[in-house]
């Protein structure tokens, strides 16, 4: 009875942190990352500091990837199943994998900074690893992926608040 | 000023300090009225004034020394929160009488002092150095303790923090834990990049130096209870995995190649072991691994993350961390893996338990409302207390003698995104809450065992 209770609060911050998640995909603007003007962050950059340049993408690339895709899904507040929006976006990306059979991925799962430093790396860890389950379901060789999860260690974006919580929740899918 | 305890040489010299360690008989013995006495498990007691007079040196070098080692004790005894040492300036009677004559108890009373330190340092003919230290109880005139000790002149501060470390146990009657050392993370450059290095100092933040580079990600890092080893995450082979390093030697190496991340790594109390959290296929359990043989054994095999693992002193028990009823929460295992058992029963998550060396308490980190607390509870769950609160804090580690924390504490971004972190202690009573000094930002403290 007392966990019946616990999962509905689960579920009810879980449909609140959705509204706050921002739109994913269209081209790698600071409109894909809302918090960015609040944060006052250039966000040009991706995880690994690779600039995007818009318009220019080779194809099959990680500015590919970014551009034309988006390479990020997010996840509710302590969670790691993949939301509508995220199973889309997973299901875009195995699209595209097809399309380059050659590139292999690391798909890095990512905690925002309200856990404890070991909680958050199992968790960042199960959030690479449903990415990984849906990409190979959906027909993506597991030989060419491997996950890895730095916790709440690499923020995407600074603050401490709703908003950036939420674009930090994350997983994100790197070309190797 | 490096320390030299580490070669085998100096290893076999610090024997000497002990070995050589003398009691020193009393000036006079009287009718004892009640002793000086600190009782630490009450709490917000009043510190203790107490007088340290500088150690008198037969010369220049000795002197200074001398002076030194009085400013290192005094600093020692009045961080613990138990002691307010009383300025030199007051002092009446000089130190070289003490030294010649005994203490003028009445010049000592009148400036309110309930005890008095004094000593002397001098140099032997092998060009070692004997400090020689005498605690007096001020209102019932007489000596409680007094030891003398044979040292290297470059090992003063560890001499100091022995001899603060017995004046602690004789008024407290608890082992000191002076004579200690931090490993910790330390932390610069902005929160998306942040470069992270392991770190060691004193425990009074002196002989700070670094054991990594920051070219890759570290994070919580161990101390072997039995060695010069520390156990920690580190990311530079591009995963996470547990390694193990030497601190003398500075070798590092992996603890075995497992497909999955390897983390939350702790010693066993024997130090033959290290228990750790291993992810399959984004499950994580717990293992335990032989460090001679190699042999991993799993300890827990449930769908939730477990993680967080600390053996109780006697290495009978394992605490844990674990989401298996729907949020995190602490549980007990025998260190077999049998017979788990759920101690968490407050409202909010729980977690980074780590046991008392002790055995009577468990440190937890506790999430509720959107804040972080450090607290305390029995081993069966119960007597929670929470110690310090505040938007984060993590991470709790246990001093050697299970009187004192340490944590880190985080500040929330400001407009600019920039948050910071440093590392905290506190009483298990809740009081004397201080911030530890650390050149940079710090994270993840693991306090040694008393030094070998």
């Amino acid at each position: 009875m007392r966990l019946r209770s616990l999962w509905l609060v689960g579920g009810i911050l879980l449909l609140s942190a959705c509204g706050s998640v921002p739109e994913e995909g269209g081209a790698a603007s600071s409109a894909t990352y809302p918090g960015s003007q609040t944060s006052g962050i250039e966000q040009q950059q991706n995880d690994r500091g690779v600039s995007t340049a818009v318009g220019v993408a080779q194809p099959g690339t990680q500015e590919d990837l970014v551009a034309n895709i988006g390479d990020r899904v997010y996840f509710g507040f302590d969670r790691h199943d993949l939301s509508p929006e995220a199973r889309q976006k997973v299901e875009e990306w195995a699209q595209w994998l097809q399309q380059y059979p050659s590139l292999s991925v690391t798909i890095e799962g990512h905690a925002d900074e309200r856990g404890t430093r070991e909680y958050n790396l199992a968790l960042g860890e199960r959030r690479a690893i449903s990415v990984r389950d849906y990409l190979s379901a959906l027909g993506v060789p597991p030989s060419r992926m491997r996950t890895i999860s730095y916790g709440k260690e690499r923020p995407a974006v600074l603050g401490s608040n709703e908003d950036a919580w939420a674009q930090n929740r994350r997983a994100v899918l790197v070309v190797d | 000023m490096r320390r030299l305890r580490f070669s085998p040489v100096a290893s076999r010299f610090c024997g000497c300090i002990a070995l050589a360690l003398l009691l020193i008989g009393s000036f006079r013995v009287e009718t004892a009225r009640a002793e000086l006495r600190i009782d630490i498990t009450r709490g917000q007691v009043e510190p203790i004034p107490i007088a340290i007079a500088p150690f008198t040196g037969s010369d220049v070098g000795t002197s200074d020394v001398g002076r030194d080692i009085a400013d290192v004790v005094s600093a020692d005894l009045e961080r613990s929160g138990l002691f307010r040492p009383i300025s030199r300036g007051a002092f009446i009677q000089q130190p070289e009488t003490i030294e010649e004559a005994g203490p003028r108890f009445a010049d000592w009373r009148a400036i309110n002092a309930q005890a008095l330190v004094s000593g002397s340092v001098e140099r032997q003919p092998d060009g070692r150095l004997q400090a020689k230290f005498r605690l007096w109880d001020v209102f019932a005139e007489q000596q409680m303790t007094g030891l003398a000790y044979f040292t290297q002149p470059a090992n003063w501060r560890r001499v100091a923090h022995i001899i603060a470390d017995a004046i602690y146990k004789r008024i407290t009657g608890e082992d000191g834990y002076f004579d200690s050392r931090i490993v910790y993370v330390s932390e610069s450059g902005p929160a998306q990049r942040r470069v992270k290095r392991l770190a060691i100092m004193d425990q009074d933040g002196a002989n700070h130096q670094y054991l990594t580079d920051g070219s890759y990600l570290v994070l919580t890092p161990r101390f072997s209870p039995t060695l010069q080893e520390i156990t920690y995450l580190s990311y530079d082979q591009g995963a996470p995995r547990v390694h193990v390093l030497n601190i003398d030697t500075k070798q590092r190496e992996v603890l075995g190649q497992f497909p999955g991340m390897t983390f939350a790594p702790r010693f066993a109390p024997d130090g033959q072991s290290v228990i750790m959290s291993m992810s399959r296929d984004g499950n994580s359990d717990i293992y335990s691994m032989d460090l001679r043989t190699r042999a991993l054994r799993r300890l827990t095999n449930h769908p939730g993350i477990d993680t967080s693992p600390s053996y109780s002193p006697d290495g009978s028990q394992i605490v844990f961390n674990s989401d298996r009823g729907g949020s995190q929460q602490l549980y007990v295992m025998n260190a077999n893996g049998g017979d788990v058992r759920r101690i968490s029963y407050g409202d909010g998550r729980y977690a980074t338990p780590v046991w008392s060396p002790r055995g009577d308490l468990i440190a937890f980190t506790k999430l509720l409302q959107g804040r972080f607390a450090i607290g305390v509870m029995r081993p069966d769950g119960s007597g929670e207390r929470i110690l310090s609160e505040s938007y984060h804090e993590e991470g709790p580690t246990w001093a050697p003698n299970g009187r004192v924390l340490m944590f880190f504490r985080q500040t929330p971004s400001d407009s600019r995104g920039t948050s910071r972190s440093g590392l905290y202690s506190v009483d298990v009573t809740g009081s004397n809450l201080r911030e530890v000094p650390t050149p940079a930002g710090a994270s993840d403290p693991a306090w040694s065992p008393l030094s070998p």
